[in-house]
């Protein structure tokens, strides 16, 4: 089989279908996942090969997918959920929360709870306050879930197959702004390690760790740092929850600074985990300026175009960051 | 097929009808399960009181017969979620006294390690999918529990118990609303013990039975005495065949009362002495006693060695579960993750 371009939409699709095909007991339930495709297509086309049986539509009932996913988990399917938007996860979250992510504990380790599920981050698309939120966070939080969001189709694609295998509750975050994106992805299926972070460009001068669609304009801002001279490196931690400390640690060792970029809102977001990591580690001593956090503000997401593209990080954001991060400017 | 389920009381008829059915073993089962229930809680609440059990718990004494005739309605491989107020369910269900008794004295050889205690008593190999510290928390898994079953195609159906302050919460529409069209083979029992907590059921609840919610499923429901151990079965049997045979889900409405409080903190301001003294009256136990003298199915003395046998048990359990060891500290984080 060959590797092709596909988009990150694609490649999830793919993963999906693939892994429907091989175990009969992975199912889909989400609201209009079926021949709307779900809200963001991603989905389209699969309820005609697996029919209505295991490409569930849902009523507007987040609770009840949240829970269905759950009950349907401890007796042995393996399903995977949607929730249209993340701002909406506030409605499952008793049953992500209180149930899922405890119940193997509480019931000392005798239940096991295997399902994904999806959901969509971010703001750019003119959503406004509550279509446009990445609460991340809150879930990284949660002991008993884990927490995944990749940015490109082939991360997609290996993670999603991962997590779906994978006997634990995991939160699979997509983002929006990627999901036209394309990338090379192998035809046949292949998982990606849970908890392994990927250096997305080497550099020496500092460390760029960036979540969801972030990485993206972290790379781009890297490309424009370069004409200046300054090497980015960025790292895409890809599960959040494990996280893989030691590749961020590594590069903090090797560049001395660290800048964390991530489009929640700064005040108790992912950065703050991010920078404890590195402030907590031997690359604590290699540090020779402050780590940097270049967050969303903290406020909802504006509808005004101009506000919204004001509201996270943009590339240019991230150039100056680095930029006076790498002169010791900070 | 049109499904009526019985509503209030079966008559005597019926009555004799079923324990013929049943017969004098599974009969004496569950008298004796009905006390094993009553005498685990009253050993509990005098464990607690002595500091062998901490935290909380939430007794259902004087609601066995909910927890027993419904579950007598079940297969052993049919899956039950249970409540806050479990331990009826969990014992009904076939639980090892001995297991549960350690894990209510948070002991290793507990049925969850000593990690969940009385409200999170779970039975997972039993097909009690657990007890839950949240009201309403299970309605939404049972959505899952049913598809899941249903997709299994074993015909395995399953009993998700509620409470009537859980009628009152979102999950309970989503819940019902989901099994209802998929067709999932799921039986509701709400078990109205007429108190949320302080909250009288007359109170947050604008309609005389929780049951007539059913309709808005189109789904059958039934209120039953629930203080009737076999009017709570014939309810229940029926929703149990109608979700084998055709599933679909119903709902059937056990009307029972709590003697005692709704947890340790309660101090019972929001009810009165003849209230509770009244419902004392019609204990379930007692009731399902008289019907077996009566019909001759037991003489006073068996009904008498049944009960002592119950109590024998539980303090075999207690014993046992004094003698287990405390969770290794070493093994504090085990379960977090797969």
């Amino acid at each position: 089989m060959s590797t092709r371009d596909i988009t990150y939409s694609e490649a999830i699709r793919e993963a999906l279908r693939q892994e429907m095909q091989r175990d009969p007991r992975v199912f889909l339930i989400g609201e209009d996942i079926g021949v709307y495709g779900g809200g963001f297509g991603v989905t389209l086309g699969l309820i005609d090969e697996f029919g209505p049986e295991r490409v569930i539509d849902t009523p507007i009932s987040e609770l009840g997918i949240a829970g269905a996913i759950t009950g349907a988990a401890l007796t042995g399917m393996r399903p995977v959920g949607e929730i249209m938007f993340m701002d909406f996860v506030t409605l499952a979250s008793e049953a992500l929360v209180n149930q899922a992510a405890k119940i193997r504990f509480m019931f000392g380790g005798e239940a096991t709870v295997p399902f994904v599920l999806r959901t969509p981050m971010g703001s750019g698309t003119g959503a406004a306050a509550q279509h446009s939120q990445s609460l991340e966070n809150w879930f990284v939080h949660i002991p008993g879930i884990k927490v995944i969001a990749p940015t490109t189709p082939y991360d997609a694609k290996g993670l999603l197959i991962a997590a779906i295998r994978d006997d634990n509750p995991v939160l699979f975050i997509e983002s929006k702004l990627l999901y036209k994106t394309k990338g090379p992805v192998p035809e046949e299926p292949y998982t990606l390690p849970i908890g392994s972070a990927e250096v997305k460009r080497q550099g020496k001068d500092l460390s760029i760790i960036a979540v969801g669609v972030m990485v993206k304009r972290s790379l781009e801002a890297a490309e424009k740092l370069a004409q200046e001279g300054i090497q980015a490196e960025v790292i895409d931690p890809r599960t959040l929850k494990p996280l893989d400390k030691e590749t961020i640690i590594q590069s903090v060792i090797k560049t001395g600074k660290a800048l964390i970029v991530h489009e929640a809102a700064k005040t108790g977001g992912y950065g703050g985990e991010l920078a404890a990591v590195i402030a907590e580690s031997q690359a604590f001593d290699y540090l020779e300026a402050p780590i940097v956090r270049l967050a969303g503000r903290d406020m909802p997401i504006p509808y005004n175009r101009t506000l919204e593209y004001h509201t996270v990080p943009q590339v240019e954001n991230i150039v100056e960051a680095a930029r006076k991060l790498a002169r010791l400017e900070v | 097929m049109k499904l009526t389920l019985t509503n209030g009381q079966i008559s005597l008829t019926e009555k004799r009808r079923l324990l013929k059915e049943l017969g004098g073993e599974k009969a004496r089962w569950v008298l004796q399960t009905m006390h094993t229930i009553r005498a685990f809680e009253e050993k509990a609440e005098e464990l607690y009181a002595l500091g062998k059990i901490h935290g909380t718990m939430h007794l259902s004494i004087g609601m066995e017969a909910s927890a027993v005739g419904s579950i007598l309605a079940l297969q052993p491989d049919d899956l039950i979620l249970s409540t806050h107020r479990g331990h009826g369910h969990c014992i009904a269900k076939g639980a090892d006294l001995k297991r549960m008794m350690a894990e209510f004295m948070g002991k290793a050889c507990g049925y969850c390690r000593g990690r969940g205690g009385s409200m999170h008593i779970a039975d997972v190999k039993g097909g009690n999918l657990g007890a839950n510290g949240v009201v309403g928390g299970g309605l939404p898994l049972a959505i899952g529990v049913g598809l899941g079953l249903k997709m299994e195609g074993k015909r395995r159906i399953h009993l998700c118990f509620f409470g009537d302050g859980a009628a009152s919460n979102g999950a309970f529409h989503e819940s019902l609303n989901m099994a209802a069209i998929y067709h999932l083979p799921v039986v509701y029992v709400c078990e109205n013990n007429q108190y949320a907590m302080s909250f009288s059921v007359k109170k947050s609840c604008p309609l005389e039975r929780i049951s007539d919610r059913a309709a808005a499923y189109a789904m059958p429901g039934a209120t039953v005495d629930g203080n009737d151990v076999l009017s709570v079965y014939a309810a229940v049997r029926q929703a149990v065949e109608r979700a084998r045979q055709q599933c679909e889900p119903s709902l059937v409405e056990n009307v029972t009362y709590r003697w005692r409080g709704h947890s340790k903190s309660d101090a019972n301001r929001y009810r009165t002495k003849e209230e509770i003294e009244a419902w004392k009256a019609k204990d379930p136990i007692r009731r399902f006693e008289e019907l077996l003298t009566a019909e001759s199915i037991l003489t006073p003395s068996e009904a008498q060695e049944i009960k002592e046998a119950a109590y024998r048990s539980i303090d075999e359990a207690a014993a046992y579960a004094e003698s287990c060891a405390e969770p290794d500290l070493d093994t504090i984080e085990e379960g977090v993750y797969a």
